[in-house]
């Protein structure tokens, strides 16, 4: 446990911005955690790394990490990371966002960025809720759940986020819990590392506002929830869909190899280049 | 490389003046009056190394275009009027945080989906205010062809040296006309970059008050790393909510545009020396104003021309200086009267101040601007 305290305060702005915003019970810190352990296992220097965010309680994440961090508007998390790593594709460009910031005001930029397939790792923490402002139902709350604008329950239906990854094309897609801590780091790892888009979706409790509201207990008891409640793909893949039914998959649940958009981009500069077609 | 005569649209010179000041990225979305501008890019950009990408929408053209300057890339977009609307938060956010970039907007008529293909100077004031919150910013103007090609030079240095996005506002006649442009020898055109900081990663302190008021700004990935937020920040980059910080913070980035005006203030004069009445225009108008002080001069009457390629921060010391003399300030626009209200604060009586307004998609022509003198001279 020293170890990995040590680990992280190496690459925390410890001297900076700290207390950090998060409440107790968050699953923000976790997610934070294993992105550093996956940078640190991957032998990446903190200046080769980016750190994008949109807005939320995940969008506080980049100040509290010595990279080069940039904490961007609302929703457009990725189109500002296209355009840091298309100047500098040696960067790792990593792009933390919330449900509510990746699927609602930023869904469209989160489908374009799959279909695109640059090379970017995007990490979505999905709490099923808005906290920063307290608590409203975003695109991931499920049906019949409350929030502070479904009183009397949400009418909507919620969107995968991972099943959306995959169908929109990005070459990696993967799925943990902040209670499968080891997977968490595991993805992500492997997100940066692919080459091309890669998600990972992160179910993270707030026990704050989406657990109070729902009356699912303090920040063990949601985590237990997850702990019972996730299913791993290879077990998954065994089982009949009836089986399957409130569970949750965990795991990779597409790794393909797929043209990525710098590699096709340089072919274009070289084919305007060789044929002369100057000013 | 020599110069060379081209005959090129508008949008097509901003797209040689861009390449010419080093623009080396750019983002957008296809939008009439503007799309000629993308379309270039797309094959220029390649043939000197830079990069096009076509985003989904401008929030995702602008946001791009943001991440790549602060990669290090001298970047823009171009726009009409819807998608100039849909920029305007992030281009609060290139003010906020800093970000040299550029932005064309080619007016098209109208609020909404408008008149697409017909001109306007409806976006002056969207221009200068259509971000929330208090920002300081910079809007330049051209109304010819080889004038689009300059004032896109002067987008880029403008925006390099002090750090903040810059908008170039065209309409659609200067847009889509066609012109003769000589296209200079690239080392004949004088380019500006951003100020790097000198001194070791260790030290910088990244947005640090300077003599100029400009800190000096050090691209991702390259030993200085730092924070970068919309949020009201301290010198370290990092979230503040304290007075003290926030005050200073606000003042430097009104101070930077301010103390620096007679370097970014950028107008031409034709006749006002004698002028009894001056017309004050810009863009397209500007053209029909200059035949129509010509054709005054003939009839006898003393006209004269200010035109101006800075618009925001506001042409002051010249207008106030044609105000003490003239008895007519006559201000054409296609608008309902946007710098004519400018004109009019600055003006305080001294002059009369007299507006020519026209929204119905067409030109105003020379002759009806000498005739409005003649009847204001009565």
């Amino acid at each position: 446990m020293r170890e990995i305290t040590r680990l992280i305060h190496k690459y925390l702005r410890h001297d900076k911005k700290f207390p950090h915003i998060w409440c107790p019970g968050c699953g923000n810190g976790i997610v934070l955690g294993s992105l550093i352990r996956a940078v640190d296992k991957m032998g990446l220097s903190k200046d080769e790394v980016v750190l994008v965010s949109g807005i939320g309680c995940s969008g506080r994440m980049p100040v509290y990490v010595d990279f080069n961090t940039l904490h961007t508007t609302h929703g457009r998390a990725l189109a500002f990371a296209t355009g840091i790593k298309l100047v500098k594709p040696q960067l790792k460009v990593i792009v933390v966002m919330g449900d509510g910031d990746a699927l609602a005001i930023g869904g469209n930029h989160f489908i374009h960025a799959a279909r695109r397939n640059v090379d970017l790792a995007a990490i979505i923490i999905n709490n099923h809720i808005y906290g920063m402002t307290g608590g409203q139902f975003s695109p991931t709350t499920p049906y019949g759940m409350r929030a502070t604008t479904a009183p009397y329950r949400n009418i909507e239906h919620e969107l995968k986020i991972a099943e959306l990854a995959a169908t929109a094309g990005a070459a990696f897609v993967g799925r943990s819990t902040v209670y499968h801590v080891k997977l968490l780091d595991n993805l992500i790892e492997r997100a940066i590392e692919k080459k091309g888009f890669g998600v990972v979706e992160v179910m993270s409790p707030c026990p704050v506002q989406y657990g109070r509201l729902n009356r699912l207990g303090d920040a063990v008891k949601m985590m237990e929830w997850q702990r019972d409640n996730t299913i791993s793909v290879e077990k998954a893949k065994e089982l009949p869909p009836e089986e399957l039914e409130g569970k949750l998959v965990i795991g990779v649940l597409v790794e393909r190899d797929l043209p990525i958009y710098q590699e096709e981009y340089e072919k274009i500069v070289e084919r305007a280049r060789g044929s002369g077609a100057a000013l | 490389m020599a110069k060379v005569e081209k005959l090129l649209q508008g949008n097509e010179a901003v797209v040689e003046g861009a390449i010419a000041a080093g623009c080396r990225f750019y983002a957008g979305y296809p939008i009439t009056p503007s799309t000629e501008i993308a379309e270039r890019m797309a094959w220029r950009l390649p043939q000197v190394g830079g990069i096009f990408i076509q985003m989904e929408d401008e929030l995702a053209s602008i946001a791009a275009v943001i991440g790549a300057s602060l990669a290090g890339a001298k970047a823009m977009t171009a726009t009409s009027g819807p998608g100039f609307s849909l920029m305007q938060e992030n281009i609060g956010f290139a003010c906020e945080a800093e970000v040299p970039c550029v932005v064309v907007d080619v007016m098209r008529g109208g609020p909404s989906t408008g008149l697409p293909t017909m001109p306007s100077q409806g976006d002056v004031m969207q221009a200068r205010w259509g971000t929330h919150g208090d920002h300081p910013v910079i809007v330049l103007s051209a109304s010819s062809v080889p004038e689009c090609f300059w004032m896109t030079v002067r987008a880029f240095n403008l925006s390099e040296k002090y750090r903040t996005p810059v908008i170039l506002l065209l309409d659609e006649v200067v847009g889509h006309m066609r012109e003769k442009v000589v296209l200079p020898d690239p080392k004949d055109v004088e380019v500006v970059d951003r100020p790097r900081p000198t001194m070791p990663p260790e030290w910088y302190i990244p947005y640090a008050d300077t003599p100029s008021g400009v800190p000096p700004m050090a691209p991702f990935g390259e030993g200085y790393r730092y924070h970068v937020t919309g949020l009201i920040h301290d010198v370290r980059g990092f979230p503040t909510s304290r007075p003290d910080e926030i005050g200073p913070f606000m003042e430097r980035l009104f101070r930077k545009i301010s103390a620096n005006f007679p370097e970014i203030h950028l107008s031409e004069e034709f006749e006002t020396s004698d002028a009894e009445v001056v017309v004050i225009a810009y863009g397209c108008v500007a053209r029909s104003a200059k035949r129509a002080v010509k054709e005054a001069r003939e009839r006898g009457i003393k006209a004269g021309l200010l035109k101006l390629l800075t618009l925001w921060p506001f042409e002051r010391p010249a207008v106030e200086r044609l105000a003490e003399k003239a008895k007519v300030l006559l201000v054409p626009e296609m608008n309902m009267g946007q710098i004519s209200r400018e004109v009019k604060r600055v003006n305080q009586g001294r002059s009369r101040v007299v507006t020519l307004n026209k929204v119905d998609g067409t030109l105003i022509t020379p002759g009806e601007i000498v005739e409005k003198m003649e009847e204001a001279l009565g």
